[in-house]
């Protein structure tokens, strides 16, 4: 065919059939599923009391606390603030290498590569998962009831639910590992202890030191927030302020957090570029 | 097969194994202060925390001793063995659960809406003008940074008790997290659609209509049904602060040692989050072809 010209709309339609006649479920889903997708959504508005007159209210109610926020202003709880703050990267710090070391071994066992049978991991694999399906906040009621109020609560509740994502983490990055130098070792006579040592370490430390990193990060995030229900950390004092109604102090806690999260960000990226070099981590 | 294998001089081996042993202790000492470093970090975050091992010592009987409480009847016995005495209130959870995952389905839908709106003025290669990004990214990353509970509580106070500041807490959280990623998306997406799309005179938001959205649209619902399992877990624990869903029941079960209630609305919990994870996977699957999960 010359350009410039016409195409026959007939010759294309039979050299191209898939898309001129494409069948109708095909082109009836999308728009069914769209409805479907808003249908839900109109009802969950509806069946949970979201009103015109309620968000109205309420979003004027949260323009008058927004306009009371200002300036953030600490009073003269400060220090208290930054023993708190203190707290919570300590409980995300403590958490997360707890939860590290508990999950390293037990991910071995949850590894199709060290253990080629199932025995171990289909259950391991359930347990990482069911304890993955309980929220930090859970954990911390419960860690709470047993050795009391306070922060070592939340180190507790933070390493629990962690071990079930560092757990599920592992052991994908070790079975992402290459098996040749495994083989390597078994064959200059290593025994299976030293496979893992010398074989599968080296590859996997690397992706584990930047996870482990990466999760301190996020769990700055949550501890920041595993105080409201009391296990200590800046969390405590923030659902406080937000209860006496203290809004000064409750934007200058928020500000806090936000600038710690991101030094935490900037320290840990600087660190992991440092450990594992520009490769991305899962 | 044998191989010759040659064997240096002594002197230039002497050389080699020397630099070689060097540069092995230089590692070894790095890697000793950084993990020196790590251990002072360590117990600095232990003072700062309060661990007390021997607290956790005196009282991890106890941690065990919890679960023992939680799956024993009031009649002393295990709450397998009496399933419909164990759920009794199975009614009143279920609809809570319906609740909890209606919350987190609006409060993602909206926050996906909230975030596809913005997101094309946050990237880099679609934003119309720099103060326009600049505004939009430190927005969206207010609105990731401050945790949804956090979100919850003021919404609460605002819009009274109730689901609604559920569901609002994680529209707002959650279009902080999408907004970012499809962000991202964006930024990936390649330029020579727009361009040809902008060569016949289009405006900038037909440039986003049919040159950017037909290649990012993928991308945008894998990571919304992510987001939505993630926001399953989270509507599970609105409730603490009093906006809607399982958590209300979940807390007042603990907080009054309703010991097998505990145990009974953990386990739906968790075999819902199962089936979201599963569902959802299903789905992801189906969409976009089987792509390894994360």
């Amino acid at each position: 065919m010359k350009s410039g010209e016409k195409p026959d709309p007939r010759v294309l339609r039979e050299r191209y059939p898939h898309v001129f006649e494409r069948p109708m479920s095909a082109r009836v889903a999308t728009p069914v599923v769209l409805f479907v997708a808003l249908a839900v959504f109109v009802f969950g508005l509806v069946d949970l009391d979201f009103s015109p007159s309620r968000m109205l209210a309420g979003l004027g109610q949260l323009g008058w606390i927004g306009r009371l926020m200002l300036p953030p202003d600490p009073g003269a709880s400060l220090p208290i603030y930054l023993q708190a703050l203190g707290e919570t990267l300590s409980i995300a710090v403590l958490g997360t290498t707890l939860a590290a070391c508990v999950a390293f071994p037990v991910s071995l066992l949850a590894a199709r590569n060290v253990i080629p049978s199932a025995i171990f991991r289909f259950p391991v694999r359930r347990l990482f998962d069911t304890i993955r399906g309980v929220d930090t906040l859970i954990w911390a009621l419960v860690w709470i009831n047993v050795v009391g109020l306070g922060p070592f609560a939340g180190v507790l509740a933070i390493a629990v639910s962690d071990f079930g994502a560092l757990g599920k983490l592992f052991s994908e990055a070790m079975e992402g590992a290459d098996r040749k130098q495994v083989e390597g070792v078994r064959a200059a006579g290593g025994n299976a202890l030293h496979e893992i040592r010398f074989g599968l370490l080296p590859q996997v430390l690397p992706v584990i030191a930047g996870q482990v990193l990466y999760f301190i990060e996020s769990n700055t995030r949550s501890a920041t927030i595993i105080g409201i229900v009391g296990a200590g950390g800046i969390g405590l004092q923030l659902a406080e302020q937000i209860r006496v109604l203290e809004w000064q102090k409750v934007s200058f806690l928020i500000l806090m957090i936000l600038v710690a999260v991101a030094a935490i960000d900037w320290i840990s990226g600087k660190l992991r570029f440092a450990i594992i070099g520009r490769r991305a981590i899962a | 097969m044998a191989v010759a294998v040659s064997i240096l001089p002594s002197q230039q081996l002497a050389v080699l194994n020397e630099a070689y042993r060097k540069a092995v202790a230089r590692r070894r000492w790095r890697t000793l202060l950084a993990a020196c470093a790590f251990a002072a970090v360590l117990v600095v975050a232990a003072i700062g925390a309060e661990v007390n091992l021997r607290t956790l010592y005196t009282y991890f009987g106890n941690f065990v001793g919890y679960f023992d409480r939680i799956f024993t009847l009031d009649d002393g016995h295990r709450v397998w063995s009496n399933v419909f005495e164990w759920f009794w209130g199975f009614k009143k959870w279920i609809k809570l659960l319906g609740e909890t995952l209606l919350i987190s389905y609006v409060g993602t839908l909206a926050g996906m809406l909230v975030a596809f709106g913005l997101n094309f003025l946050a990237a880099e290669n679609t934003s119309p003008a720099p103060w326009v990004r600049f505004t939009v990214r430190r927005s969206l990353e207010f609105a990731r940074t401050v945790p949804g509970i956090v979100f919850a509580l003021i919404f609460v106070i605002a819009f009274g008790l109730g689901p609604v500041a559920g569901v609002l807490a994680i529209a707002a959280h959650s279009s902080g997290a999408l907004g970012k990623l499809f962000a991202e998306v964006v930024e990936n997406a390649d330029m020579k659609p727009v361009e040809g799309v902008r060569a016949t005179g289009a405006s900038w938001l037909s440039c986003m209509r049919f040159a950017v959205l037909p290649q990012v649209m993928a991308g945008f619902s894998s990571y919304t049904l992510l987001r939505f399992e993630i926001n399953v877990r989270e509507a599970s624990v609105m409730g603490f602060v009093g906006a809607g869903g399982i958590g209300q029941e979940l807390v007042v079960a603990v907080r009054k040692f309703y010991y097998s209630d505990v145990s009974a609305i953990l386990v739906m919990i968790v075999v819902t989050v199962y089936l979201i994870d599963i569902a959802t996977g299903w789905l992801r699957g189906r969409l976009f072809g089987a792509e390894p999960r994360t």
